[in-house]
């Protein structure tokens, strides 16, 4: 069994690890430092971190004004709450290109027992519509702490999903290097696709497991940029398993796997089928039980690949 | 004092520099009727309104270069109340920050001039359009400075219907609560868009809302020079947020936008508009060299 770490955990330790490369970026929180991890920088670096209350329009239009003076700005809160600031990300951090990164922890149902007010199925949704903001949802705190360095580095704002639950390390820690617009194939198989983001990677993995018994040969993608979406590598798995299943922790609509239908509905024509939430708000409950309760498991999983083959 | 070469207030005392300014002022309200009349499109009520005060700072606050306007310690001065861009466009283009047409390009489809103000055109800050959004930006320019130990100055300029927006006291809140170095001028001039402000959402009691939110105040008549000039010497001579009440006229001087419950907010002015609103400003329509689109 690999270690167990949520990606606000790894993004927590890469704004610890950046700080020691770099002097310049501000970390700010909207009163939910203690949750997105922002306050592990708090502690240690108080004059870079600003706290605005409970107050998302300031917080994303304040983080532009500042990474207009030249300073990247991680601008924390909730993911549900960031589409608080929803217009504010898109008139002063998506038109003018600023070096925000929007960080959304606490994604989709697998935030828990806080119920459907705090577990957003929309955001990827609502920020894939947004020019210029790159949509990414890393699969495990190994590669949300090496985001941390890829957002600082270069201007361009992003949208950055994070998830609560701790879920298995499938990264290697010393190895790794993202990139970002770059689809990952952790597993290769020629039977049918299986690709998903965020939490759902490792569900995939172990769907490809439970297909692999029956003799079904998966290859498992981790896209964890929904947006610019790897659209040669989508053709690619097309062409090479002639078939598609997503998976994700949102809605089945406006995410990965309307993204991916998209492109295989202008390009290449291919079967598929979306996992995901069907159009309805989540619920109370465990997260993990909750991956049960809406069939987000290696086992279910795999009885939908197998029914997307028949 | 100012030092970049932006700075660009012309000689004399202070009397004959107001004398100045309120020449130009009739010129740039000509600019802004022209302007709208030839894009047949844009909001020239609250432009009307604002010429004095940004007049002033162009002239009086302002540390801007048009030869170099991103450079990194100029002032900052956010335009939030954007869709009343043709006075700042007006005054670019008198500045030198823009070398087109503004009859020509404002709100043309490839034109350089969009509709509402954005960082596209040289010497705009803020992309508006969207109210309630600048102030929140100004404070961050402000912390800007103060993590980089700038000295640069940072303006805020907003639309009185505006700070019906939460976000204003949001930015509001966060200012006094940082004590952020910051002027914003509110544009008093008690119209938005369907009707009188008191007749929409009252905002008054403007001034003590913003003092409870830690903020120092002055209020002044948003059209006479001396007025404003006095608020910034005190304005000036101390720190922290501060806010300008400009109590202004929507579409003044004109008789027919004054006239109008939204003070002509927006719209397509007709020949005859054209015309009495030249006249009114003291100019004959007849050496009007503008064409509508």
């Amino acid at each position: 069994m690999s270690e167990k770490i949520s990606t606000r955990n790894g993004f927590g330790n890469g704004l610890l690890r950046e700080a020691e490369e770099r002097e310049d970026f501000i970390v700010m929180d909207a009163d939910l430092a203690k949750s997105t991890r922002g306050g592990w920088f708090r502690d240690e670096y108080p004059e870079r971190w600003i706290n605005v209350g409970i107050s998302e329009q300031d917080l994303f239009a304040t983080a532009a004004g500042i990474a207009e003076t030249g300073r990247p700005v991680f601008a924390n809160t909730f993911a549900i709450f960031s589409e608080r600031g929803f217009e504010q990300v898109r008139q002063q951090i998506a038109r003018p290109k600023r070096n925000v990164t929007v960080v959304g922890s606490h994604a989709g149902v697998i935030t828990g027992e806080d119920g459907p007010s705090a577990q957003t199925i929309e955001d990827i949704s609502a920020y894939r519509g947004l020019p210029n903001l790159r949509v990414i949802s890393p699969a495990d705190a190994v590669e949300a702490n090496a985001l941390v360095t890829a957002l600082a580095d270069d201007d361009d704002p992003a949208y950055l999903r994070l998830i609560r639950e701790s879920v298995p390390v499938i990264h290697d820690e010393d190895e790794y290097e993202p990139t970002i617009g770059e689809g990952e194939i952790l597993r290769d198989g020629s039977d049918v696709t299986l690709m998903a983001h965020g939490a759902m990677v490792h569900v995939v993995q172990e769907a490809a497991e439970v297909l692999a018994e029956d003799g079904i040969d998966a290859r498992v993608v981790n896209m964890s940029t929904i947006k610019p979406l790897d659209e040669e590598l989508v053709v690619e798995s097309a062409e090479q398993t002639g078939a598609i299943l997503t998976a994700e922790d949102h809605n089945i609509y406006g995410g990965l796997g309307s993204a991916v239908a998209e492109v295989l509905a202008e390009q290449r024509p291919t079967p598929m089928k979306r996992v995901g939430i069907e159009d309805e708000f989540g619920t109370s409950g465990n997260g993990l039980d909750l991956y049960e309760y809406y069939g987000f498991t290696g086992e279910d999983i795999a009885e939908t690949a197998k029914g997307l083959l028949e | 004092m100012k030092n970049l070469p932006g700075n660009r207030a012309p000689d004399g005392d202070l009397d004959e520099r107001i004398e100045a300014y309120r020449q130009t002022a009739q010129e740039v309200r000509r600019d802004i009727v022209e302007m709208v009349y030839a894009a047949q499109s844009g909001h020239p009520g609250g432009s009307l309104s604002a010429v004095e005060y940004l007049l002033w700072l162009y002239n009086e606050e302002l540390n801007v270069d048009p030869e170099n306007p991103d450079d990194p310690d100029r002032d900052r001065l956010i335009y939030s109340k954007g869709h009343a861009c043709p006075v700042l466009y007006a005054l670019l283009e008198r500045y030198d920050f823009i070398d087109v047409d503004p009859n020509e390009e404002f709100r043309r489809l490839g034109g350089a001039l969009p509709g509402h103000s954005s960082p596209k055109v040289p010497g705009v800050e803020f992309p508006s359009g969207s109210l309630g959004q600048g102030l929140s930006y100004a404070n961050g320019q402000a912390m800007g400075a103060d993590f980089d130990d700038a000295e640069y100055d940072v303006y805020a300029i907003l639309g009185d219907g505006e700070t019906q927006e939460g976000n204003i006291w949001e930015a509001a809140m966060s200012a006094g609560e940082k004590e952020l170095d910051i002027v914003a001028i509110v544009d008093r001039n008690k119209k938005q868009n369907d009707l009188p402000v008191a007749e929409t959402m009252e905002i008054d009691p403007l001034a003590e809302k913003f003092e409870a939110f830690r903020w120092d105040v002055w209020e002044v008549d948003g059209h006479d020079f001396g007025e404003i000039a006095d608020a910034f010497e005190e304005i000036n001579a101390t720190d922290g947020p501060r806010l300008l009440i400009a109590n202004t006229v929507k579409g003044h001087p004109i008789d027919f936008m004054e006239a109008q419950p939204n003070g002509y907010h927006a719209g397509a002015l007709t020949d005859e508009e054209f015309d009495e609103a030249l006249e009114e400003l003291g100019f004959d329509p007849a050496t009007a060299e503008v064409t509508t689109k």
